[in-house]
């Protein structure tokens, strides 16, 4: 009896110093954040370092960053989760889902959470062509952090070979489809072995058919995210465009190009010039034999390129005490010096002016000058579409340009098709 | 006469060879990818130097050995459940004559048309209100009452004379007993055929914990794996090859070493 | 008294297994159908009953048909082919030829090699230009293709990927088949100075039907099961060339998240699925009688 009445008090005991340091940690704030990888690279490793720096300046604030998938997983799994009332606190999701979360009511707006006057200058440090899709009905919704546009890379000996300027990349439709044809090598039986060209156009053809139409003057979508212009002529003009570069010209491969075979395609040296993100950079400077170049996507009466990539979103429900945590982790995630190591090493643009001020970015630019066009690139850059139901629409697009590039419709018809298809989609949004 | 059908059979060997070749080709390609630097991944010359570069930036690219541990449990773990519920649902279905039991086991065959991975959304949903989300038990709960198991197990307990019965019951066994002493072990090459069946297909799942699985702790390989198929700098070959590779090679190495006990198992099974 | 014991214990034997397959496989089915009369849940407007509003959605749907068909010519290219290379390659084993052993790991291991990996190595087989593919057609004159980008190559590419991969498996059952085909019956044949190709019509391929009919089940449940390629290697693409219904289910559901339309969808598999165990069972019954 006297022993079970002490195996009764030591357990108690034990139990009671159990449950004060259980409610230590309790004391603990968890932050879950889902992320994608989209570029290559140890990602979650550096995902991991930097949310073990953060643990470590802000002891009681637990990160746990869940990777997705790539961008649909990831939006994926968010709403899902969403949907079944176990959201995450953050999430970096594409820009252009920002219709799709605001529509879901599943995020807060920046300006609900954030406090203090440096805070608000801190919103306001970031470029202005990644925040153009951060914003809905006049509030800002997300923090850009891994965001990336096209650039057009060409190989330098290429051009050299070929009697063009190896230092000056096309400045426009002309010169490119001009250059291109240049650039196109047959051997004897007539069949080519090297292509001038190559705008990848299965996958997301979408975010590079961008490029052309804002090349051209043009707008795919209004502001408030309820109106496409697929059928606009210049849009068609564009698409036509890209079409001839492979049916007419002769300068592009024929049928879809593959967005992920791309790049090895201009390392293996088959094809002079390609169009693909900056993200690639890194990639294609370790890998490439020759000397290549980084330029402004041409287009017709302007340069134009879209914007792409995620940004940091707080979602709903969080208490008062996870959102300060959470604006805590996301400000530690972009400051200019954070910004600037996430950039250099995978090959983003550093989403602020600042970032590029610091010594690291400089010492980076100074030895690869490459790195800056992006940042250059983005005066004329525009969001990717971002519109409600924007994934569907967003397919309608793509099979339509996909329907142009395999020769299965013409140009016009297949927007017009695409037009009405989203018109019908965006009809309950307007 | 004989040289005709002597040519036959070389023709016959050829084709053979001839097919098996192509039906390796795509794991020789990921060896020679794996093993060489991305330079040579598309141009197949002798004097290529090997690297072990890519097995390197692969295991460091994710958590790798997480994710084996994730995989073996997972796979373990599905391939006891259903031995034991199969079991003994195909010994109650064969032995014991309760009401229903023709009707259940109709109902049971409709899941060998049904796969589990059909029903995504509405599994997705039920896994979700069990609470079970990113656990190891949400992956495999779908799958343990396999109708393909069940199936197999009963057709095999039918065949079993009921007078090796006896001798168990003399002895005092209850239904149970019965079960573990006479049926379980005469049915051996069964479970070896169906758990062979069912490591290899739970090993390269993927759709399904794509969809339940969110943290490190309970991604399988499969999911790991995907960090390689969707990047924005293009396909790697170099990196996914090794990739491919480090997470089969234990099904390989498996299938090498007991590919004979694996054919006779299914022979035994009278798999038909 | 003795039977009720009996009864009961095999109530219970039972349960675990059946509350299981209840709960993953019968409920799901019957939800799928409920759900595909009601609309997706949106905050501003909870899911309500809708009656043939999703179906009538999914009629006037051409990427719906297109899946459909897609996936029964998908269906139709890969299952006799996946039989015929699987039965051929029994023989080959089975014959006692040079190099069994490496031919039977040749066979096999496609099955062993996780989809999701082994697409990205078909993607490079299929790739333009330096592709392997492209590399053995183009001194025969016969380059130029771009098999996953065009619209009539696409879909070919994406079922020649499934045979390779499901051919070994059913490889495996026929082998086991063979086996038991008595070795008597072939001195007989050759007493009576029967050859080889007519041995094999008129005893063996009559004695593997079971098998046929088995493997041909499984193989026409895969083709709708077998998706994860199309995901890797084409997207559903070009201009849903490959989309399939699977894909198209989980494009619907865990994209768009449309969930109303996702369940009609499936419920149309599932019919789809119906059908083909129906044709099992008649086929079953049969075959049950010359056991």
């Amino acid at each position: 009896m006297k022993s079970l009445s002490r195996r009764l008090f030591t357990a108690s005991a034990l139990a009671f110093g159990l449950s004060l340091s259980a409610s230590a940690q309790a004391a603990d704030i968890e932050l879950r954040f889902y992320y994608p990888v989209a570029v290559g690279g140890p990602i979650t490793k550096i995902i991991d370092e930097y949310a073990a720096g953060f643990e470590k300046e802000n002891p009681g604030i637990k990160i746990k960053p869940v990777y997705a998938g790539d961008y649909v997983q990831t939006i994926g799994k968010a709403l899902t989760a969403v949907k079944g009332g176990d959201a995450p606190e953050l999430a970096i999701l594409l820009a252009a889902d920002i219709t799709s979360l605001v529509d879901e009511d599943a995020v807060v707006p920046v300006d609900d959470v954030i406090k203090t006057p440096a805070d608000k200058a801190w919103v306001e440090g970031f470029y202005p062509a990644f925040m153009e899709n951060a914003k809905l009905k006049g509030k800002t919704y997300a923090i850009p952090f891994q965001r990336s546009t096209p650039v057009l890379y060409w190989n330098k000996d290429m051009f050299k070979a070929a009697g063009l300027d190896p230092d000056k990349g096309p400045k426009d439709w002309n010169e490119m489809r001009d250059f291109a044809k240049k650039l196109t090598k047959k051997d004897a039986s007539g069949a080519v072995t090297q292509w001038g060209i190559e705008i990848p156009s299965d996958g997301n053809s979408l975010w590079l058919f961008t490029g052309l139409t804002t090349g051209n003057g043009v707008r795919i979508n209004n502001a408030e995210g309820t109106k496409v212009n697929f059928a606009d002529p210049k849009v068609v003009e564009a698409l036509q465009y890209w079409y001839d570069l492979s049916k007419v010209d002769g300068a592009q491969p024929a049928g879809l190009i593959n967005w992920g075979t791309t790049p090895r395609d201009f390392i293996e040296g088959r094809t002079a010039m390609m169009w693909h993100t900056t993200g690639n950079l890194t990639n294609v400077k370790n890998n490439a034999k020759f000397p290549f170049g980084i330029g402004f996507l041409p287009g017709k009466t302007q340069f134009g390129a879209p914007t792409g990539g995620g940004n940091f979103y707080f979602f709903k429900g969080m208490s008062a005490e996870k959102q300060a945590a959470a604006l805590a982790f996301v400000k530690y995630m972009t400051t200019p010096e954070r910004a600037a190591d996430w950039s250099t090493k995978t090959g983003y643009v550093a989403t602020q002016p600042a970032a590029y001020e610091t010594p690291a970015m400089k010492a980076y630019a100074a030895d690869f000058p490459a790195a800056i066009i992006a940042r250059d690139q983005l005066k004329y850059a525009v969001p990717e579409m971002t519109v409600h139901e924007n994934q569907r629409v967003t397919k309608l697009a793509n099979d339509a340009i996909q329907a142009v590039m395999t020769g299965a419709k013409p140009a016009d018809a297949a927007l017009k098709d695409a037009q009405s298809e989203a018109e019908r989609v965006l009809k309950d949004f307007n | 006469m004989k040289t005709l059908r002597m040519l036959g059979r070389g023709v016959e060997q050829g084709a053979a060879w001839l097919l098996g070749l192509l039906w390796l080709l795509p794991l020789v390609f990921a060896v020679w990818t794996a093993f060489h630097s991305p330079a040579y991944m598309a141009h197949f010359s002798f004097t290529a130097p090997l690297t072990l570069e890519n097995f390197k930036n692969a295991w460091q690219a994710a958590p790798f050995a997480r994710y084996f541990l994730n995989t073996t449990l997972l796979v373990v773990g599905i391939l006891i459940a259903q031995f034991t519920l199969c079991t003994l649902a195909a010994f109650a279905f064969a032995r014991l004559p309760f009401v229903g039991s023709r009707l259940l086991f109709a109902l049971v065959l409709i899941q060998l048309m049904v796969a589990p991975d059909i029903l995504l959304l509405e599994n997705y949903r039920a896994i979700k209100m069990l609470g079970l989300m990113d656990t190891l038990p949400g992956i495999a709960l779908p799958y343990l009452a396999s109708a393909f198991g069940i199936f197999l197990l009963r057709q095999t307990f039918l065949t079993i004379p009921k007078d090796l019965e006896e001798a168990a019951r003399i002895e005092g066994c209850g239904p149970f007993g019965t079960l573990w002493r006479v049926y379980v072990p005469i049915a051996r090459p069964i479970y070896v055929a169906y758990g062979l069946v069912s490591v290899s297909w739970h090993w390269n799942n993927f759709l399904w914990p794509l969809i339940i699985t969110n943290s490190v702790e309970t991604r399988p390989l499969t999911v790991g794996l995907a960090v390689f198929a969707s990047s924005d700098q293009g396909i790697d070959w170099s990196v996914i090859t090794a990739a491919t590779l480090m997470t089969s090679a234990p099904l390989l190495i498996g299938f090498l070493l007991f590919q004979r006990q694996f054919v006779q198992s299914f022979v035994r099974a009278g798999i038909r | 008294m003795k039977t009720l014991r009996l009864s009961l214990y095999g109530w219970l034997m039972v349960l675990p297994a059946a509350t299981l397959l209840a709960l993953f496989t019968h409920i799901p089915v019957v939800e799928s159908f409920v759900h595909s009369f009601m609309s997706t849940d949106k905050p501003k407007r909870p899911s309500r009953f809708v009656g043939l509003d999703n179906y009538d959605s999914l009629v006037a749907d051409p990427i719906f048909w297109k899946s459909l068909t897609n996936n029964l010519i998908y269906a139709l290219g890969s299952v006799p082919l996946s039989i015929a290379i699987a039965m051929m390659m029994a023989l080959f084993v089975n014959d006692k030829l040079a190099g069994r052993s490496f031919l039977r790991v040749a066979y096999f291991t496609p099955t062993i090699l996780p989809m999701i990996a082994v697409a990205n190595i078909w993607i490079f087989f299929f790739t333009p230009d330096y592709g392997l593919l492209e590399q053995i057609l183009k001194p025969l004159g016969l380059g130029g293709n771009n098999f996953l980008g065009s619209n009539n190559t696409a879909l070919l590419a994406v079922t020649i990927v499934a045979i390779w991969k499901e051919s070994g498996f059913f490889m495996i059952f026929y082998l086991a088949a063979l086996q038991q085909i008595s070795p008597d019956l072939k001195e007989a044949a050759a007493i009576e100075g029967a050859g080889r190709f007519t041995f094999f019509r008129r005893v063996t391929f009559p004695l593997l039907m079971p098998t046929t009919l088995f493997v041909m089940v499984n193989a026409l449940i895969n083709a709708f099961r077998v998706v994860d390629h199309i995901f890797v290697m084409t997207g559903g693409g070009p201009n849903n060339a490959t989309s399939v219904l699977l894909f198209r289910i989980y494009e619907v559901g865990f994209k768009y998240f449309d969930f109303g339309l996702a369940s009609a969808m499936t419920v149309v598999l599932l019919c789809v699925l119906g059908l083909v165990a129906l044709g099992q069972f008649f086929a079953l019954d049969r075959r049950v009688h010359y056991q």
